[in-house]
């Protein structure tokens, strides 16, 4: 990898930490707890790293780190996001 | 392919920062979380393609086994639980981090390539941030789970251990980037990091759980950043910014309702708590208590009612009681609102879900700088299992420990109601002088039963 590739790269990294940043200030404090198991669903994108080592063509250490972390990774990520969907379900205005 | 395989990346990461806009309003909140949903399904279903994914028996394993757990945690859970179950969920996606990067590191070396320097520190910092995240987002869960105390821990040489322990984790990075061959010394890193989450996470008391478990997210997101740079995958980079952000912005806004420092809340607890301060001298008066039938009376007169929620509604599992309480009310026409404190509660947000889940209207849902002018005009104050947050000692005594956090200013209120099991002290560890204010009445009882009680004398009157 070139250096300029990793420059890319924190250029992208600050870039988000920005766009998050005006985001969630908007979020009203009625939605802080679905906002942090929601945006915690969304850290669970680690699962792609964690597919792509599981799928390796050989068998070694790394396909069971893979395993492990697909199941981690899954249960952050079904887990997340079905919890926040049944806490929004319940925010109604009468 | 892989050029269909990152733009679909791209859009994934387009479909996060908007669910997260979408997040910005109860009407479109819903949808928001189904965009980013969706962002995940597609960015898992494209990496199925990716030309290196070749065997899916471990795939597929992983995937049902994680689907399963998740799915039964998410459906099982009540809505009390909810700060541990996001305080669990957020140590598995730390975890998965740590071990992608593990996984990533011994696929380089096995390969034989030489490491680039910027994958080595990224697979350092990911295993350390990783791993902390698992072991302080359990250490977390079993303080809210009440499995392990919610007291503040402390042990000795506390400060002088953690640092030594993270010089040791820069000294073994440090190596392993010279000579990534060292794996003994990755284990190292993997081993301090996990004791350090148990040992940075202990501390901190059940009260400053919201800060801790915010501040955990941010960890959860950014060591999937930091994947994102082990693998070069600039979707990980920016959904992981995204987390990390929002963590970051919630830990402040918890740190500021309690207007204290992130250090100070991390060392754990109030310093003095419980010496000095006030409540010693000059609030031995006696504070009057009131019997559920004064009080249905004494409401039924009232216009403006303004109810304050703390964490004892959550433990008494009072949110149903109140609701009833505030239907009564409302069908005698008299207006009740809901003042809600940043902190109360043992996350961001608590008081709000677990009064949706009773199916109280958002819109009667206040935040503090939104109600607190408007105490003056209130009639009674209820105040059910919230103690330190109604405390005025924090806006003009200056020994109170409390000094300087802002609060709901219910004492200015016409009539307050204190509905607590005894007058025992609050979190911080000092008696609470509102108690003792002649505008206040103490309405003693367990939350859920007391709220009941006093909804059965106003359908009598």
């Amino acid at each position: 990898m070139e250096i300029t590739d990793l420059l890319m790269q924190i250029y992208v990294f600050v870039l988000a930490i920005f766009v998050g940043f005006e985001l969630i200030t908007k979020v009203p404090p009625t939605l802080h707890t679905p906002l942090m198991s929601g945006s915690n669903a969304i850290s669970g994108i680690t699962i792609v790293g964690a597919l792509i080592s599981a799928g390796l063509e050989e068998f070694s250490i790394s396909t069971v780190l893979g395993l492990v972390a697909v199941i981690f990774a899954t249960i952050n990520v079904v887990g997340g996001y079905l919890v926040t969907d049944r806490m929004l379900k319940m925010f109604k205005k009468k | 392919m892989q050029i269909v395989l990152y733009l679909v990346y791209l859009f994934a990461s387009v479909l996060f920062i908007l669910g997260i806009k979408r997040l910005g309003s109860p009407k479109t909140a819903r949808q928001g979380n189904f965009l980013s949903a969706l962002g995940m399904f597609l960015a898992i279903v494209v990496t199925l393609f990716d030309k290196e994914v070749i065997s899916f028996e471990y795939i597929i394993i992983g995937l049902v086994v994680g689907s399963l757990i998740g799915g039964i945690l998410a459906i099982k859970v009540p809505m009390t639980g909810m700060p541990q179950m996001v305080g669990l969920l957020n140590g598995f996606g730390g975890g998965a981090s740590a071990l992608v990067a593990f996984a990533e590191y011994f696929k380089e070396l096995n390969t034989g390539m030489s490491f680039e320097i910027s994958t080595l520190v990224t697979i350092v910092l990911s295993v350390l941030i990783g791993s902390i995240t698992f072991t302080g987002s359990l250490i977390a869960f079993g303080k809210l789970q009440e499995l392990i105390t919610g007291k503040v821990v402390k042990y000795p040489l506390q400060n002088p251990i953690n640092i030594l322990l993270f010089l040791v984790v820069i000294v073994a990075g440090v190596l392993v980037v010279i000579d990534p061959s060292r794996t003994d010394l990755l284990y190292v890193i993997g081993g301090i990091s996990l004791i350090l989450g148990v040992l940075l996470v202990l501390p901190i008391g059940g009260a400053d759980m919201p800060v801790a478990v915010s501040l955990l997210n941010s960890y959860s997101g950014i060591a999937a950043s930091m994947t994102g740079f082990v693998l070069g995958n600039n979707m990980l980079i920016i959904a992981g910014a995204l987390v990390g952000a929002s963590g970051i912005i919630l830990t402040m806004i918890m740190c500021k309702g309690m207007n204290r420092s992130l250090m100070n809340v991390v060392l754990g607890g109030w310093e003095d708590a419980g010496s000095g301060g006030s409540g010693e001298g000059g609030l031995q008066g006696t504070a009057k208590s009131v019997d559920a039938e004064e009080l249905a009376m004494l409401l039924d007169s009232a216009q403006n009612v303004v109810i304050v929620p703390g964490y004892g509604m959550a433990v008494a599992q009072a949110q149903h009681a109140v609701r009833d309480l505030t239907n009564i009310l409302e069908k005698k026409r008299i207006n009740v609102r809901f003042a809600i404190h940043p902190v109360a509660g043992r996350m961001p947000g608590h008081m709000n879900v677990l009064l949706a889940e009773a199916q109280v209207s958002y819109d009667k849902l206040f935040a503090l700088e939104d109600i607190n002018d408007d105490f003056p005009n209130v009639d009674i104050a209820i105040v059910v299992g919230a103690n330190d947050v109604v405390n005025p000692a924090a806006r003009h005594d200056k020994n109170s420990p409390i000094y300087g956090m802002p609060i709901l200013n219910v004492d200015y209120a016409k009539t307050v109601i204190v509905n607590k099991r005894s007058m025992n002290v609050g979190y911080a560890g000092i008696q609470n002088e509102l108690f003792f204010y002649p505008n206040t009445l103490m309405y003693f009882g367990s939350a859920k039963e007391a709220i009941n009680k006093l909804n059965n004398e106003l359908k009598e009157l």
